[in-house]
């Protein structure tokens, strides 16, 4: 109560209808005043909680996300992740000293820098005093990356940590094959040139055929995008419907470029190449051009194309997390609280990408709040198709009910408070480091429009899920 | 065939199918009655689509029935007649199964071939509009579709039309049956079936109409059939006559030597493809239709028509649902048999404990369930991810742990009647009260085993066979303290298990032992009058037993059968006797234990295919060499010698009790003995050839070797009166 408080009273000279807000909220006890213009009122003032931590996002940045293969593509993921890294320090102006822990996600590991965490911290001038650690989960290792930076600060390990998260598509890790790989580790440890010579005489051209890393499914060998046709599919979501939200994803993302609403961007020198500023991935296109590409995945008579999926993307995010008391010791202005969270997990088959409704009622449970409370929405776009099915399932009782155990739907989103600026299918979803991005698109989403709460969920591969709420900074 | 073609199922695939020339979904469509409202089949326009719904009432599945096929000649009549209607899709509503085959019903009800050919002409007749239909039919079929044929002439439809084999959804989409293949869904806004179905109509319909607008072609990718063996040079060379003579020839061959002639189907297929291209196609459709009419009046076909029946009965738990469903299960010894029987649970879910007493027992036992499981893999009928998953159900152990938990503990320890007291005690101080002992044994009275228990209400007979994962026979043994609650559990899990279940009463050897003994010990006695292991051989498979009878003792385990024999040797006396039991004993003191030693009758090597006899086992058979009797040593004397004292003791045991209907003595003769299928088993076998001509022979056996031969009361009864039979 008493930072609420605080909060408020410092916000009371300002002029904005946001202070008003929140003012009014602060006295919102009166039932007469609960109708004032700033909104509807919340079934929470705050998700404070006694006795815990509060922990606040200072500021958060990202590169730009760009197609891979494009300018990103002589980088190896350190580098991207040492822009984040670096873009952070310089935005938020925070003394190297301070950074108590560093952690990072990533989904397709660069094997010389398995770590990548350290590695960027490092060449990013962090103190090499400062551990770091690098965790994944698959496209939510950002928010995992965050969450435990949330747990170590909540249990008073750490004030200060720095999360965030990487991918470079543009490289991958191509393997020698299983046979080859044994023949050399064999050829390594053989001591006579007869072993070497009987050794080598049992090579075979296929052991020259290269190992890709996995696109499928480990646990069922499907292809993400063949589980997100079929599940479209379960849900009866059409062609239609799903190029009409993938264009919707690219026209907002395109209206909140040009608008210069993607704040959390950091200019990216490219050695030897352009200053790198844009997502370069939105492409706003028409229903007709899209209608005339072919399925990509359940051919010939699928849904899902190459325009209602996301890309492959390079990029990388940083964000910076402290205890409120710390962030308002060295005299920040905070964005956002992180607030209550949860993982959930289900079947990696039929309901790979179904994270987000499973998620969604858990963490408004856990928070005390309902789909009302919540101003902006920010979901992980894998798929139109995805995205569209976890709408109707979470609209539906029958699926409530027979899959998920609960009484009653948990409702769909309102499309006019969900992802307002765009999307993974348009600004793209490098996997490591799409998390960060949903979190500061919804803290600044709040800012600019003036809500409180903002939710943040996505989906993963292995049937995984996670859902947060964001509260907004009062300012 | 018939039987083993009407069961199973494409895999979790669903698929269709775009109907062109030359192509069947499902043949045998009949035609006469017709019904004024339709109760199989119904229709819908969607647009300018007609959607023909095939949902046979009160069954699981569609078979293909006189009224089923009228009212579909209905509709399409209808279909064909309407303008605004432009293509169809042919559908089924039951999930899971599009249509199952031939009703072997209407089949079985026909007296005479002409019937059955009748039937066929005008499922032919059906076949042939709706290859020239002007409009496009899309039959979408969501799992089982069997007895749905390839057209002649491609030698590669060849194997396919005379195995019978069913074939998954995606290796069908190689070979070029199928057009698309439709992936089930999950689930959505309703039931995943249910669902899946409906998606399967939408695509069907999409495609329906594509090829009504011509904007789909009918033509497909070419399939593994056209690409691997029509090529045109392939094409070209069935040009020749010379060339197709010699196919001709070769599969006959092929067919000759896995049937050894016992089957008339598989050459009759021959013979209708040979004509249809000889001759044209009309010439080959009469002969199929006529063909058909004469193997559905066939012998051989009226015995598997029964197995086909029996093997349904035994696939139900006539003793009801359990109190407690047995999730945790427990099997002591992880022998072949106990690593076995824990495969093929572990792999239904049920979370096993496989005990043994010593870690190398262990770690072979647990070894063998891997390498079951590893060996799906290899075939792809599973991922190593499902294999993983499965393998975890499994928990190696040398201790009790964990048995308070047990539902059912299953023992396969080694036959010896103290040692299986020891196990039963111990198991009972650990388990809880509603625990199951079952005991596999393929000898020991349960009744002996029981004496030592605390609860012998409790205590049950389970005798599987070995290798466990591949017979489909589980024998239940119920004492008379046995009660209702413990059989229903332990047909529960065995039907869990995927066995077809035969429920007997106790007593040495229970039924299946029982029978095969005297037919063992008369094995010894030819073989000691001379006739050598590869004769003997060949002269039971040809008989039709998938094994021959020197081969069998060495897969059963040479000192087994010696235990076996010297145990109800005892207990049945005279008329068990025959071969001496020096015999085998002398070959276990030599180490001649079967297949599992290495060396038995044969000599067995890892990867030597043709396994040789074991020439050291002349000099144990010279030593006990018995002269043959000559009026009764003939090749077909030899196999009746064998199979009377089979059928002789089975109805013994129908006699007394130990079996409750004939049914389960056919089938636990055919799938756990190998008696010959093409029989029927042994009850059909006397009702199909006459009790009095088997009776005959026994007596004229009897004449030379005595009392063995004896005929039971039972089958005398049987062979006065002529009108007597087993099934009525």
């Amino acid at each position: 109560m008493t930072t609420i408080l605080t909060c408020t009273l410092k916000n009371l000279p300002s002029t904005s209808k946001w202070a008003l807000r929140f003012s009014v909220r602060f006295l919102s006890c009166s039932s007469q005043l609960r109708a004032a213009p700033a909104g509807q009122t919340k079934s929470k003032k705050t998700l404070a909680k006694p006795n815990v931590r509060n922990i606040v996002v200072v500021d958060g940045v990202r590169t730009a996300f760009l197609q891979s293969g494009t300018s990103y593509k002589d980088l190896m993921p350190h580098d991207l992740a040492r822009a984040a890294l670096t873009g952070l320090l310089h935005q938020t102006s925070v003394p190297k000293e301070v950074v108590d822990y560093i952690i990072f996600g990533t989904v397709i590991q660069e094997v010389k820098t398995s770590n990548v965490a350290r590695e960027a911290a490092l060449g990013a001038g962090f103190s090499d005093k400062t551990p770091a650690h690098t965790v994944t989960m698959a496209c939510i290792s950002a928010n995992q990356a965050m969450t435990t930076g949330v747990g170590l600060i909540a249990s008073g390990q750490c004030d200060v940590v720095v999360a965030g998260g990487v991918e470079l598509m543009s490289d991958v890790p191509i393997r020698h094959s299983r046979k080859m790989r044994k023949m050399m580790l064999d050829l390594n440890k053989a001591k006579t040139l007869g072993q070497k010579l009987s050794l080598i005489s049992k090579f075979r051209l296929n052991f020259l055929s290269p190992e890709l890393p996995a696109v499928a499914e480990f646990s069922t060998s499907e292809t993400m995008g063949h589980s997100a046709d079929r599940l479209a599919a379960a849900f009866a979501v059409s062609r239609l419907e799903q190029d009409e939200y993938a264009l919707r994803s690219h026209s907002l993302a395109k209206k909140a470029q040009d608008e210069g609403l993607l704040s959390d961007i950091i200019p990216f020198k490219v050695p030897g190449k352009d200053t790198v500023t844009k997502d370069n991935g939105i492409r706003p296109s028409s229903l007709e051009q899209m209608a005339k590409l072919k399925p990509a995945f359940i051919k010939p008579y699928g849904t899902v194309t190459a325009a209602n999926s996301s890309f492959l993307t390079d990029g990388a995010s940083a964000m910076l997390i402290m205890a409120e008391e710390k962030a308002l010791a060295m005299g920040y202005k905070p964005k956002a609280y992180l607030r209550d969270f949860v993982y959930v997990s289900q079947d990696p088959k039929d309901q790979l990408l179904l994270g987000p409704t499973y998620a969604t009622p858990k963490v408004l449970e856990k928070a005390g709040l309902t789909m009302n409370d919540i101003d902006v929405y920010e979901f992980h776009e894998a798929f139109s198709g995805q995205i569209l099915a976890n709408f109707k399932a979470m609209d539906s009782d029958w699926f409530a009910q027979n899959y998920m155990g609960r009484k009653t739907k948990v409702g769909a989103p309102p499309l006019e408070k969900f992802n307002n600026w765009g999307g993974s299918l348009s600004l793209g979803h490098p996997f490591g480091a799409t998390g960060c991005r949903l979190v500061m698109a919804a803290a600044n989403r709040l800012r600019k429009g003036g809500g409180q709460y903002g939710l943040v969920a996505a989906c993963a591969a292995g049937g995984q899920g996670h859902a947060m709420i964001v509260e907004a900074y009062p300012k | 065939m018939v039987a083993s073609r009407a069961i199973g199922s494409l895999s979790r695939f669903t698929a269709f199918r775009i109907l062109r020339s030359r192509g069947y979904i499902c043949r045998n469509f009949t035609g006469s009655s017709a019904l004024l409202t339709r109760t199989h089949i119904n229709y819908g326009v969607k647009g300018d689509v007609a959607v023909i719904r095939i949902n046979s009432p009160n069954s699981k599945v569609n078979t293909l029935s006189k009224e089923l096929h009228s009212e579909f000649m209905e509709v399409m009549n209808e279909i064909w007649a309407s303008d605004q209607i432009r293509s169809a899709v042919l559908i089924s509503s039951k999930p899971g199964c599009f249509i199952a085959g031939a009703d072997i019903n209407m089949l079985a009800a026909c007296k005479t071939p002409q019937e059955v050919t009748q039937i066929s002409q005008d499922a032919q007749r059906t076949f042939e509009k709706l290859e020239k239909s002007t409009k496009p039919i899309v039959a979408a079929i969501s799992g089982s579709c069997l007895g749905g044929g390839l057209e002649v002439g491609v030698p590669a439809a060849f194997d396919m039309m005379l195995t019978g084999r069913n074939i998954r959804a995606d290796r069908a989409k190689k070979m070029g049956l199928v057009d698309q293949l439709v992936e089930p869904l999950g689930p959505g806004l309703k039931p995943p079936e249910e669902r899946t179905i409906e998606y399967l109509e939408e695509v069907a319909v999409t495609f329906a109409k594509g090829l009504a607008d011509k904007k789909i072609s009918p033509k497909r990718d070419k399939g593994l059939v056209e690409t691997f063996y029509l090529t045109e040079l392939t094409a070209y060379a069935m040009t020749i006559p010379f060339v197709r003579q010699q196919i001709y020839k070769k599969v006959e061959e092929k067919v000759q030597k896995q049937t050894k002639g016992l089957y008339p189907a598989p050459l009759k297929i021959i013979d209708v493809v040979k004509t249809g291209i000889e001759q044209g196609s009309d010439a080959g459709y009469l002969s199929e239709s006529q063909k058909f009419g004469e193997l559905a009046m066939t012998k051989e076909s009226k015995a598997l028509i029964g197995l086909y029946h029996g093997q349904v009965l035994c696939k139900k738990n006539k003793f009801g649902a359990p109190q407690k469903d047995v999730k945790h299960l427990a099997v002591l010894g992880a022998g072949l048999m106990g690593a076995g029987i824990a495969q093929v649970s572990v792999d239904k879910g049920l979370k096993t404990i496989l005990k043994d007493a010593t870690l190398t027992g262990l770690g072979r036992g647990q070894q063998q369930v891997f390498k079951g499981l590893n060996d799906k893999v290899k075939k792809k009928a599973l991922t190593s991810f499902e294999r993983d998953a499965v393998f975890s159900n499994l928990t190696g152990q040398l201790d009790y742990r964990g048995f308070e938990k047990a539902d059912m503990v299953i023992e396969a320890v080694f036959e010896d009647l103290s040692l299986k007291h020891k196990v039963l005690k111990e198991v009972e101080a650990v388990i809880p009260d509603h625990c199951v002992f079952a005991s596999n044994t393929s000898a020991l009275p349960i009744c002996e085993i029981a004496a030592v228990s605390k609860r012998p209400e409790k205590v049950i007979g389970m005798h599987y066979f070995s290798p466990v994962d591949k017979m489909q026979l589980l024998e239940i043994i119920t004492t008379e303290k046995t009660s209702k609650d413990t059989t229903a559990s332990a047909v529960a899990v065995g039907l869990k298990q995927g066995k077809v279940i035969i429920v007997v009463k106790d007593g040495p050897g229970f039924y299946t032992t029982r029978c095969l003994a005297p037919m063992m010990s008369e094995v010894i006695r030819i073989l000691q009058e001379g006739v050598d292991p590869k004769k003997l051989d060949s002269l039971t498979t040809s008989f039709g037993f998938p094994v021959g009878a020197a081969t069998l003792v060495d897969e059963v385990g040479v000192d087994v059968a010696n235990h076996v024999a010297e145990d109800l040797g005892k207990t049945f006396g005279e008329r068990f006797a025959g071969g001496s039991l020096e015999l085998l004993q002398q070959m276990v003191s030599k180490g001649f234990l079967g297949r599992k030693s290495g060396k038995g009758f044969y000599i067995y090597q890892e990867g030597v295919k043709d396994k040789n006899l074991n020439s050291d086992v002349d000099s144990i058979l010279a030593s006990l060499k018995m002269p043959p009797k000559s009026e009764v040593s003939s090749d077909e004397d030899i196999q009746y010698r064998l199979v009377t004292r089979f059928v002789n003791e089975a109805v013994m045991c129908l006699q007394e009790g130990v079996l409750a209907t004939p049914a389960e003595g056919d089938i636990g003769a055919v799938f756990g003995l190998g008696f010959p299928p093409c029989l029927g088993g042994p009850f059909r076998f006397l009702d199909l050839y006459g009790a009095q001509k088997i009776v005959d022979r026994l007596r004229k056996y009897e004449d030379a070797y005595g009392k063995q031969f004896t005929p039971c009361q039972l089958l005398t009864d049987y062979a006065s009166s002529p009108n007597k039979k087993f099934y009525q």
